[in-house]
């Protein structure tokens, strides 16, 4: 395990220039009836360039679409978010995917592509872009090179010539992040990355995580539902409730019973992780 | 970079090159078992294709009513190569047969067979279902119903100088398609249950009124009308021939085009949108493009089905699934294959003919069933 996650105070993180802002944004589907509640609510937040940010909240609390957001998947209706200071709405798609990459939840797997081709999509952002050798041609070196790099790092170069849908789960994951990768992007979001996973995936995929935003200096921003995992993983959490952003801040100052019971309306015990030190939540005990 | 230590990265520049020895076995490795697709296989794939597909042609040739021997044809091919001209040095009846009834039909139905294997392995894309096919779907259908209406309406006759019915036929299939698009989707997804069920109740609704349009029509020219619709393909004319030729060959380049962006549509809307494809054109060209050749091939052949949906599948497993080889060699498989399929139904029970769409679907239909089953587990 690299070395502990926080040992100096959080202050060295704040960002002098940060990696993604969300100033007040707020957003609802479906605007034009009348009604209909905010999704996203007033949402203000940054994250340094290197830092690992969590969102985590209870189902239905607008996680994933706050990564939606930041990814430019959707357009919030008020409120700016900002790409290394670019306005993300000025921004073409291809921009967007030049500098930020995300792994959705899903991944649609009908047509068997191996895992070679499959991260080597990644590259399509970069691709050339004249017309017949660009749009029919094969990939270039410096493609070949940035996958095979991904998928060292993610280490899945032995199953490049597998088919992706006969992957294990947490194969199928890190294929995903090789793929991100593969797009050289400067922050990649996760939509929960873990979940789904057996243990030893979860806490290879964790290691994983943390050595890239460390060794690529890539800011993460992943969406999950697991608080220990959040704990172990996240520099910073955003609790969100109901669209709101009820607590931010690091793992310490976040994850405390009285935020957990206005956040999920239960009671937990929290108590320092026997290793880290970083919060530990356990459910409490019914009465 | 020592092997299997991960490099320290700042984006592509610092990682090693291709000089490197450990990433160039690694890519020699992944060309070697086919991990991933090579200008060079790409290229071996498709010219072997082309050669099979002139054998094809000319071996079909040779069949029918009046069975041309090879050395007719060589003698023939040989006239026109040498005069020029088509009909002459050789016994007229055998240039007559071969330049005016067999090549055109043959060269036709390839025409009609790669249109339909492309468009069908576009919309196994576009759909993320490798059961989409124009004719399962509905858009065969709807492509008919335009035609029909055109021909009640008498603008049957005059498709050289405006091409009235591919238009038509286009009107009809786009209009299907975002049918099928709209009922069949739900939050953002296209099941695969309602896809099917959406295609299913559209073709009866479709066929309905088609019956009812060849109904009250009258009976001398609705019998033509029924051989169409069934899937049937007639020797056109030269200039025809070239027309659509010209029609089809434009509408599957441009397709090609769009097969890197397709390759990545298949891993979904949100993966897609987050490499830089702008979805919602994507999608909106390829409805044209499907359209508009599931018009043009429907107007001059009927509905002949389950190319578009047997044919990329089986081309996928051989293959593998990367559009760039995966569309151009669909085209020239499904060519083929109606070619075969139209000899088949030419000379089975000659002198009577039985429309290519029965040939088709028989050979088809099973294999649909055959992956609905198959597949029933893994794809809900």
């Amino acid at each position: 395990m690299p070395t502990p996650l926080r040992s100096e105070s959080d202050t060295a993180y704040m960002p002098t220039d940060s990696a993604l802002t969300a100033e007040e944004i707020s957003f609802r589907y479906s605007p034009f009836q009348s009604g209909r509640p905010w999704t996203i609510e007033q949402a203000t937040f940054s994250v340094a360039p290197g830092q690992v940010l969590g969102i985590v909240g209870p189902n239905g609390s607008g996680k994933s679409s706050m990564l939606k957001l930041l990814a430019g998947l959707l357009r919030p209706e008020s409120g700016t978010i900002r790409l290394t200071g670019r306005a993300l709405k000025d921004l073409t798609a291809l921009e967007i995917a030049k500098t930020l990459a995300m792994v959705p939840q899903e991944q649609a797997l009908v047509f068997p592509f191996t895992v070679a081709e499959t991260v080597l999509m990644g590259r399509f952002p970069h691709r050339q872009t004249g017309w017949w050798s660009a749009e029919m041609g094969v990939e270039r070196g410096e493609d070949l090179v940035a996958a095979h790099q991904a998928m060292a790092e993610t280490d899945v170069l032995d199953l490049a010539d597998r088919l992706v849908s006969e992957l294990s789960g947490g194969e199928r994951q890190r294929v995903m992040i090789a793929r991100a990768l593969a797009q050289a992007p400067r922050i990649l979001l996760l939509d929960e990355p873990t979940a789904f996973l057996d243990l030893n995936h979860q806490v290879e995929l964790c290691a994983l995580i943390q050595r890239l935003a460390k060794e690529r200096s890539l800011t993460v921003v992943l969406v999950s539902h697991d608080l220990n995992v959040a704990s172990l993983l996240c520099d910073r959490l955003l609790m969100v409730k109901d669209g709101k952003i009820c607590a931010q801040g690091t793992p310490v100052e976040t994850i405390r019973p009285e935020v957990l019971r206005a956040v999920y309306g239960c009671a937990v015990v929290v108590d320092a992780h026997p290793q880290r030190g970083v919060p530990r939540v356990t459910l409490g005990v019914m009465q | 970079m020592p092997n299997g230590q991960a490099a320290p990265l700042s984006s592509t520049a610092s990682g090693g090159s291709l000089s490197d020895s450990a990433v160039q076995s690694a890519v020699v490795g992944w060309a070697r078992s086919g991990a991933i697709l090579t200008s060079r296989r790409r290229w071996l794939v498709l010219i072997g294709l082309l050669v099979a597909s002139v054998v094809v042609m000319c071996f079909c040739s040779g069949f029918g009513a009046a069975k041309l021997s090879s050395r007719d044809l060589l003698a023939a091919i040989g006239s026109l190569l040498t005069t020029g001209r088509i009909d002459g040095a050789v016994d007229d009846t055998v240039g007559a047969i071969l330049f005016q009834v067999r090549l055109p039909r043959v060269l036709m139905g390839f025409l009609v067979g790669g249109t339909l294997a492309i468009v069908g392995a576009t919309l196994q894309a576009l759909l993320r279902n490798a059961l989409a096919d124009p004719y399962v779907l509905g858009v065969s259908s709807g492509a008919a119903l335009g035609v029909a209406l055109a021909m009640l309406l008498g603008m049957g006759t005059i498709w050289v100088v405006v091409p009235v019915l591919p238009l038509w036929g286009f009107a009809g299939g786009v209009t299907a398609l975002m049918l099928i698009y709209r009922l069949a989707q739900s939050h953002g997804h296209l099941p695969i249950h309602s896809l099917l069920l959406a295609g299913v109740i559209l073709n009866a609704m479709l066929t309905a009124v088609i019956m009812f349009i060849t109904s009250i029509m009258d009976p001398a020219r609705s019998t033509g009308l029924i051989m169409w619709l069934m899937g049937s393909l007639t020797p056109p004319s030269w200039v025809n021939l070239i027309g659509i030729a010209l029609y089809v060959t434009a509408g599957t380049l441009v397709l090609l085009y769009q097969a890197p962006a397709l390759n990545v549509l298949t891993q979904g809307e949100d993966t897609a949108r987050s490499l830089g494809i702008n979805t919602e054109g994507l999608k909106r060209r390829l409805y044209v493009l499907t359209a508009l050749l599931t018009g043009a091939v429907v107007a001059v052949s009927g509905m002949i089905g389950f190319i578009g949906m047997v044919i990329p599948h089986a081309v996928r497993m051989a293959i593998g699934s990367d559009h760039r080889l995966l569309m151009p060699a669909s085209a020239f498989v499904g060519g083929m294959f109606l070619v075969l399929s139209d000899t088949v139904a030419r000379t089975a029970f000659a002198p009577a003919e039985i429309p290519v769409g029965v040939v088709t679907a028989l050979a088809g239909g099973p294999v649909f069933l055959y992956l609905l089953l198959w597949r029933k587990d893994r794809m809900t």
